[in-house]
């Protein structure tokens, strides 16, 4: 069914400091088909966070090449590269990350306004209706120190979303969330995926949601050392 | 909106002291810029005009006769002191001529005849030394603007009849319509009636001037047709001094300028134009590295919404321009404050600082040129000032901010 939504290939990350060079990823090789919901797992300092800053083009890997619904980035530039990240890759961050000067609803229509370069009316009715989508229509209008850490992880799932993202990747989403703000927002990955078809890359350090995952792929010392389709996911 | 100045409007309005400190930054030094100008321009202005008031712009007279120095033989020293040789007052030779002449020069808007000499004027017992000026009442009028300066009577020299300034009015205690007795050195004499009086606005012109008929005056200094002096009045006052470099070898004339006559005050009025000038470039420059440093300083602390901003979707460029718009905000908000205030500034000064008699010392020049200046210098020193703070945001690289939370 067409190009993959992801496609990994050797990919190597150095980290150079002065003389000292870091390997942090070995060669890492990895596919995800369209609509697939994947856990990325794996020890703390195994490179989760490097893989996935790379895979979302916020970082260039030292070799290999990274495509992104059958294009290869590698040729890019820079300005190339922020294009079409915008365009077709959402983050969910462990910290959240909301602009504290913006509302949700605001925070939201950011990548959308960055993407066209201004703000028109268009956008607040497609934030609005993220924001419902994942259950804060009542509280757009909100600032982000106004709402819970579980609702601003809300915001940020609405505002990975915002660009209607053919991949969303999540860095440890849960991470500082209690379980039942978790399985909420686990639930809200999980349905995006189901109806709208987005392929998500999720990495998470609870073993109890990465069983909720159609495919759990674990990373060590920067070497994928399983990946396994799941039974009986969620 | 435009995206980058949406997010800029909104960090400017949530970051409260940092933007109320730039924009209090840029806002005082546009007030300082228009009210220096103002002031010095309303200082100078008056002080030309106080000086142009009583004085042609131009003045041309025949050529002095000088006793001339021989060449010195090498070696011998010469006294180098050069003297006037007391002669009887002389025309201007074919006069009529040389007035088309200076009538007609470029960038001369009016020229008129006077025959001037010195005089004894006389009332009852007392008497005083005055200056005669025998004169064309209408182009005496273009070259020296009097008819507005009258304070008693009209302004008129037919026939017997003199004008005088204020100061000798008190003198020999004289009112329109009294008998005033002019006699010069040779004897001749004449009586006049005082048709009017007027205020120069200077002390020495209203003490000794005597106005009279051209006709008159060249009967007492004995003249028979001629004139001593062609008075002009430039377009621009401030070519006076090139008319008349220019006027001297074509007429043959002595040609003088309120300028060379005046060389002093151009002297000071320069050297205030150079140090107000100074002062405001300090000012400047204090403005511009106070923005530069409280944007800085804000760059540095939004540092992670800078990052989120770049992983989602916004480009290096326009979290450049965003930076770069807060500075053209806060220098455009600065000059309309900055503006208002020293306006107000201007006023209050004109109110608080005046003379004895309660009037203002000088008047303030505010024009709109002054403002679009002001703001011009505001908003590009506040660009300039936004640049390294706008390029240090947009080189932050977006991994490492969301790496570190
Ligand atoms: N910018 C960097 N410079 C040097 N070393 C880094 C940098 N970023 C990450 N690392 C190192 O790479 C390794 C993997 O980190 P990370 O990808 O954050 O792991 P994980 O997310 O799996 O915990 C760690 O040892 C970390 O110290
Ligand atoms: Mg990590």
């Amino acid at each position: 069914m067409g190009d993959p939504a992801l496609e990994v290939r050797q990919v190597r990350k150095d980290y150079a400091a002065g003389e000292v060079v870091t390997p942090v990823l070995h060669g890492v090789d990895l596919v995800l088909e369209r609509g697939e919901f994947t856990a990325l797992v794996g020890p703390s300092g195994s490179g989760k966070s490097t893989l996935l800053n790379v895979v979302g083009l916020l970082d260039r890997p030292t070799a290999g090449s990274v495509a992104i619904a059958g294009t290869d980035t590698g040729p890019l530039d820079d300005r190339a590269l922020t294009r079409y990240r915008g365009r077709t890759v959402g983050f969910v961050f462990q910290f959240h990350h909301l602009l504290p000067e913006f509302s949700a609803l605001e925070n939201v229509m950011l990548p959308m306004m960055a993407g066209r370069g201004r703000a028109d009316r268009s956008m607040v009715e497609c934030a609005g209706r993220l924001l419902a989508q994942v259950g804060l229509g009542e509280r757009a209008h909100r600032r982000p120190s106004e709402l819970s850490g579980g609702q601003q992880q809300r915001v940020a799932v609405a505002r990975a979303l915002a660009m209607a993202p053919r991949l969303v990747l999540a860095d440890e989403p849960t991470g500082n969330l209690d379980t039942r703000s978790a399985d909420e927002i686990f639930a809200l990955l999980r349905t995006f995926n189901r109806t709208a078809g987005v392929t998500f890359l999720v990495v998470t350090h609870d073993t109890r949601l990465a069983e909720r995952c159609d495919r759990i792929v674990e990373l060590v010392d920067g070497r994928i050392v399983s990946d396994r389709a799941n039974g009986r996911p969620a | 909106m435009p995206f980058e100045v949406y997010v800029a409007l909104r960090f400017l309005r949530e970051g409260r002291t940092q933007t109320a400190l730039i924009l209090g930054g840029a806002t005082v030094g546009v007030a300082v810029i228009v009210f220096i100008t103002a002031l010095m321009g309303g200082l100078q202005s008056t002080l030309v005009d106080k000086t142009l008031s009583s004085q042609p712009h131009l003045t041309l007279k025949r050529p002095e006769r000088v006793a001339r120095v021989l060449p010195a033989a090498a070696g011998e020293a010469v006294s180098a002191v050069v003297e006037k040789v007391p002669e009887r007052i002389r025309s201007i030779e074919q006069w009529q001529r040389a007035l088309r002449l200076v009538a007609g020069a470029p960038g001369v808007v009016a020229a008129a005849p006077t025959a001037a000499g010195s005089a004894f004027a006389s009332r009852a017992e007392v008497s005083k030394s005055v200056a005669i000026r025998g004169i064309e009442a209408e182009s005496f009028d273009a070259v020296v603007r009097i008819r507005r300066k009258m304070v008693a009577g009209r302004f008129r020299v037919q026939g017997t009849e003199a004008v005088i300034g204020t100061v000798l009015a008190v003198d020999l205690g004289l009112a329109v319509g009294d008998k005033l007795r002019l006699a010069t050195a040779e004897g001749r004499q004449d009586v006049f009636t005082v048709a009017g009086i007027f205020d120069l606005g200077d002390q020495n012109v209203n003490q000794r001037w005597v106005l009279v008929s051209l006709r008159a005056a060249q009967t007492l200094l004995d003249l028979e047709a001629g004139i001593t002096t062609i008075e002009a009045k430039a377009a621009d006052p401030f070519t006076a001094e090139a008319i008349a470099r220019e006027l001297g070898p074509r007429t043959g004339l002595d040609a003088d300028s309120w300028m060379n006559v005046n060389a002093q005050l151009l002297t000071a009025l320069r050297s205030q134009d150079a140090s107000a000038l100074m002062i405001q470039a300090f000012v400047v420059m204090a403005v511009a590295l106070g923005i530069a440093s409280v944007l800085g300083v804000s760059v540095i602390q939004k540092s992670r919404q800078i990052g989120i901003l770049k992983a989602t979707g916004t480009s290096t460029g326009a979290v450049l321009r965003i930076f770069l718009v807060e500075g053209a905000v806060v220098g455009l908000a600065g000059s309309i404050a900055g503006s208002a205030l020293g306006a107000a500034m201007c006023f209050g000064f004109a109110a608080a600082v005046k003379n004895p008699y309660g009037e203002a010392l000088f008047p303030i020049e505010l024009s709109p040129g002054l403002f679009l200046l002001a703001s011009a210098v505001a908003l590009s020193t506040a660009l300039v000032a936004a640049v390294a703070p706008a390029r240090h945001a947009a080189r932050l690289d977006p991994a490492t901010v969301i790496r570190h939370g």
